[in-house]
């Protein structure tokens, strides 16, 4: 006879894990915001087990929120906010479909503590669109039909967006690198791509018709 | 539910367009009903169908927007937690929930009784009675416990103590055939099909865990290897993949006593209603199942599930609805496609015809049956001699489940590559052998496809590079079935202000199904697709189709165009005297009403449905039977360019070229989309993914998505593909679905056969990671994974 052997760990007990261990500049960049958040928010006594509130600012709005410290950012904004846009897939940091933008930095929302991201600028895939006007990465999905059952789109979306913020002009490497972590099942990817660099041209041909028509007016 | 085949109204004969563009349209008589619409041109004559349309969700898609299961929030809603067994094989003792009730904020538990989805023993008197069930495989649901949130229910599943009296266990397919193998049940088992398909016979054999075999005979094969010029024979083992879809199994069940409501991750509504009827003994009229939006299924996904009758009986005891969502571990045991180890023989003349065929196949489906693997031998090219024998080998694992294209990729993988070395013995070009021995126009038009749009021209001898990469290319065909539901129907209203609605209990997995429908009726109405509200997934809806075996587009099309055209007409019969004129002098032209005779008289839909003298009409449609009976197969050829690194082992594909066939394609967009998927499913079937089993402790070690490889985005190639247009004259649509045929088939043997060209080497598993390729090249001792 046999116990039923104690396999699972703790959500706490691994995110501590991943922090000592992970290499990625994601999870380097939630822990220093941990880091920085705790000092600000409670330096001197230990959070939880029990709920407590606190304000995010998410989307350009400030939520009152009641939460356990042990409560993911991604399971705060499904369960807590309604913000269901944001998916969790693997929840574990190895698919990205929870890709939220901390600080304009994409950050896996499902390896991230609410708590640590008081202070700071979430941005969901809610926030993207304004009312039913979409962001160009967004139309530029719908045009090059770059998703399929649609469950990872919202991350690819995040993740294909941030690229364009920090690169203006990348090539198919770069979006091929800048969504090497996003998985889909449904193989999107190569439309994933093509709305990606169009969005780029489309931005870098406004800019050029810009600085014509400035060259015209000097 | 009964259906005659027959139809009941009078007939009439109409011509038909048929035949393949490419090859020149032919016309076809048929008969059909009488009220049957007019018979569709081709594409190139039509307005929105065969046009690229933009996916009718991809803005709430894109947004965030779309309420997935996983999404759906109900007041007062609970979060469950199935708890599942941690052993591989033995009698549960006691299941203690007394520490999990204790805890605040639990509100139900459900130990089950049955578990579903799983092969049953014939003979249930074989083992003892008792409480529980017995646990064949690590990951077996036992038990599911609901709470105010997923913490607090997660927390109290680890408090539930189970007991178990261990049994030994089995987790190899190939030990599992051992005289002296643990045996997962103690007599014959058989496993039914899903909605999907999958399943595997049952009234064969079984002797120890081999259950069979399942024998087709045609011909004589003894004679027909005994009149061949040429014999070639191959082995070939092929692993077990996981389904993976990014969103889990998952429901939500609000339990009420005049309705039961559940939200369902499903490819099949009305599977899921029949399913939670029968288990609760409800009229199907008292479960309504919602599926608005839902994040991939790939065959997996039918019917209640355990996890559905659990989180319906927690939400009874609760008096609350209960959302369970598989987490990703339990994603990865639920189902999967099984492996295979398959002996082929074909023999055949100096010229290529085909003599004889011989498969037998051993493949795993776990705990379940469905493992065969003989479609593509029997069913791709016609040979006058053939004899199939598939054995199912029961092991302790998850149960296999249909997988696109069930047995396929498997078959495809062993048939295809054993057609290349019959093609290399007979010292004939692949293409040219294919040529012989396939009669299929479609396939025909889409070989010539390949020969003038790829580099097959230039293709060298095998192992022609010298250095350490090998580059080389390869093709294979695939073959699958025109299925159709005739459980397929609609609704079609219309309204005064001239909106168009189209409602049906039919779901989206993603496929575009919703965009499929919108065309149908957009091209009926003349008005764009978007203008079409389209209400599926509900089974308050007329009946849908299960989305399985691809047969969505095909069943429900013509149901929509039907509903459609009857809708038009009843309003045109309703306007007629307004107009001062009668209905049959209305017509459609370049999407405005037009009078016939008076064509300078035309109006919008909208100024004609101002005049409707009630404020909607509509009308309802199901399909109605094929015009004739032909047996009628889809596929694909696909092409592969790839590089072999013979150093580390990697093999890199650089180019696919996939020419395709779906009847008649209805959304060039969404048909491209799947078969990208289905071709990077392939690839990452081929090189990556793999189940691996912990041989000591008996349960799947890499459950999750870091150890479980799947392609991602900087293993995709540049892809292209080219759809054939097939018109089939079968109903008052032609489409057909193409996900099955999509690529997925066809990968894994197209690069194995170009894995053969570059290296000179006979790739005969799969996946093709850098230990099995360099095993494969006699650079290192064969990995056993």
């Amino acid at each position: 006879m046999a116990d039923t052997p104690k396999t699972t760990f703790s959500r706490r007990g691994f995110l501590k894990g991943a922090g000592v261990t992970a290499a990625t500049t994601v999870i380097e960049s939630a822990n220093a915001l941990a880091r920085e958040t705790k000092e600000a928010l409670h330096a001197d006594r230990t959070l939880g087990p029990d709920a407590l509130p606190v304000k995010l600012h998410i989307n350009g709005h400030e939520h009152s929120v009641t939460i356990e410290p042990r409560y993911t950012l991604a399971e705060t904004l499904r369960d807590n906010l309604g913000l269901t846009g944001t998916k969790v897939v693997c929840d574990r940091g190895s698919c990205s479909a929870c890709t939220v933008w901390i600080d304009n930095t994409p950050a896996l929302a499902c390896m991230t503590l609410a708590i640590d991201t008081v202070g700071r600028q979430i941005t969901t895939i809610e926030g993207l669109s304004h009312g039913d006007t979409m962001h160009q990465v967004q139309a530029a999905f719908v045009k090059h039909d770059a998703m399929q059952c649609g469950f990872c789109t919202p991350g690819m979306v995040m993740s294909c967006a941030a690229l364009l913020e920090r690169n203006p002009n990348p090539n198919l490497d770069d979006v091929k690198h800048a969504i090497s972590g996003n998985l889909c099942r449904c193989g999107t990817y190569p439309k994933v791509f093509a709305a990606t660099l169009d969005v780029a041209q489309q931005r870098n041909q406004a800019t050029t018709l810009v600085a014509i028509a400035t060259e015209r007016v000097a | 539910m009964s259906f005659d085949p027959k139809p009941t109204t009078a007939a009439r004969t109409d011509t038909f367009v048929f035949g393949i563009p490419q090859n020149g349209l032919q016309k076809k008589e048929r008969t059909v009903p009488i009220d049957e619409p007019p018979p569709l041109p081709a594409n190139a004559e039509l307005t929105y169908i065969g046009k690229p349309t933009l996916r009718y969700d991809g803005p709430a898609k894109a947004m965030g927007k779309g309420k997935y299961t996983a999404d759906i929030n109900l007041p007062g809603m609970l979060y469950a937690r199935l708890i599942d067994a941690s052993i591989p094989h033995g009698r549960i003792i006691s299941v203690d929930t007394a520490a999990a009730e204790k805890l605040p904020g639990v509100r139900a538990i459900y130990v089950i009784e049955h578990v579903y989805g799983v092969a049953e023993l014939r003979d249930p008197k074989l083992e003892a009675p008792s409480r529980y069930p017995v646990v064949r495989y690590a990951g077996q649901p036992i038990a599911g416990v609901a709470a105010v949130s997923q913490q607090v229910a997660d927390d109290a599943a680890k408090l539930v103590k189970i007991q178990y009296d261990t049994m030994p266990f089995v987790v190899d397919r190939s030990a599992a055939r051992a005289d002296n193998a643990p045996v997962v049940f103690p007599g014959p088992a058989d496993a039914a099909a899903s909605a999907g398909g999958g399943g595997g016979p049952k009234d064969v054999p079984q002797t120890g865990n081999v259950h069979g075999p399942e024998r087709k005979t045609v011909g004589d094969v003894q004679k027909g290897f005994a009149e061949a010029d040429v014999i070639v024979e191959g082995e070939y083992f092929t692993q077990v993949q996981t389904h993976s879809a990014l969103e889990t199994h998952g429901f939500v069940v609000d339990w009420k006593p005049d309705e039961v409501t559940v939200y369902a991750s499903t490819q099949g509504t009305s599977s899921v209603r029949d399913e939670f009827a029968e288990v609760f003994k409800l009229p199907k009229s008292k479960v309504r199942v919602i599926t608005e939006y839902m994040g991939g299924g790939f065959g997996a996904k039918f019917g209640a599930g355990n996890e559905g009758v659990v989180a319906a009986n927690l939400s009874r005891k609760a008096n609350a609805p209960v959302k369970l969502m598989l987490d990703r571990r339990q994603e990865h045991i639920v189902s999967n496609r099984p492996d295979s180890h398959q002996k082929l023989k074909i023999g055949a003349k100096h010229d290529g015809t085909l003599t004889a065929i011989q498969l037998t196949s051993y493949g795993t489906a776990g705990v379940g049956t469905g493992a065969g693997t003989a479609g593509p031998a029997t069913n791709m090219y016609k040979c006058p001699n053939l004899l199939t024998e598939e054995y199912d080998v029961f092991i302790n694992a998850g149960p296999g489940a249909a997988f696109r294209a069930p047995g396929h990729p498997q078959g495809c993988f062993a048939f295809e590559q054993t057609i290349d070395d019959l093609a290399v013995k007979l010292n004939m070009d692949p293409l040219a052998l294919r040529e012989k021995i396939d009669a299929s126009p479609a396939r025909k038009a889409e070989r010539q496809v390949i020969l003038e749009r790829t580099n097959w021209r230039n293709r060298r001898p095998a192992g022609s590079d010298t250095g350490p990469i090998k580059r080389g290319m390869g093709i294979a065909q695939s073959v699958w079935y025109r299925f159709v539901s005739m459980n397929s129907s609609c609704e079609v209203r219309v309204s005064r202000d001239g909106s168009v609605e189209l409602m049906s209990a039919v779901q989206d997995l993603g496929t575009g199904t919703k965009t499929l429908l919108a065309i149908i009726v957009a091209e009926e109405f003349g008005i764009p697709p978007a203008d079409v509200v389209i209400r599926i997934g509900d089974t308050r809806f007329p009946i849908g189709p299960d989305s399985g075996g691809s047969v969505t587009a095909g069943s429900i099309t013509p149901a929509v165009r039907n509903a459609s055209y009857q809708a038009k007409q009843k309003l045109f019969a309703a306007v007629a005297p307004h107009f001062s004129t009668t209905a049959d002098n209305f017509t459609l032209q370049n999407g405005r009403i037009v009078f016939k005779n008076d064509p300078s008289r035309s109006y919008t839909l909208k100024q004609i449905t101002a005049k409707l003298p009630t404020a909607e009409i509509s009308a309802q449609a199901t399909r109605v039977p094929e015009y004739s009976k032909e047996r009628l197969t889809y596929g694909g050829v696909d092409y592969v360019e790839l590089a072999v690194d013979t150093e580390t082992g990697r093999v890199h594909i650089e180019k696919v070229f996939g020419a395709h066939d779906c009847g008649r394609p209805i959304n060039p967009t969404g048909v491209i989309s799947q078969i990208n998927g289905g071709i990077l499913q392939g690839i990452s079937y081929a090189l990556f993914e793999q189940r691996i089993m912990d041989r000591n402790a008996g349960y799947m070690l890499n459950a999750n998505l870091e150890n479980y490889k799947i392609l991602g985005a900087r293993e995709v190639p540049q892809i292209d593909i080219v759809l054939v247009e097939n018109y089939i004259a079968q109903s008052s649509t032609d489409a057909a679905g193409i996900g099955e045929s999509a690529g997925i088939i066809t990968l894994a043997a197209a690069i194995g056969n170009a894995f053969y060209n570059a290296t000179g080497v006979r790739m005969r598993k799969i996946p093709m990671t850098p230990a099995n390729v360099l095993s494969a090249l006699g650079k290192i001792q064969e990995v056993q994974a």
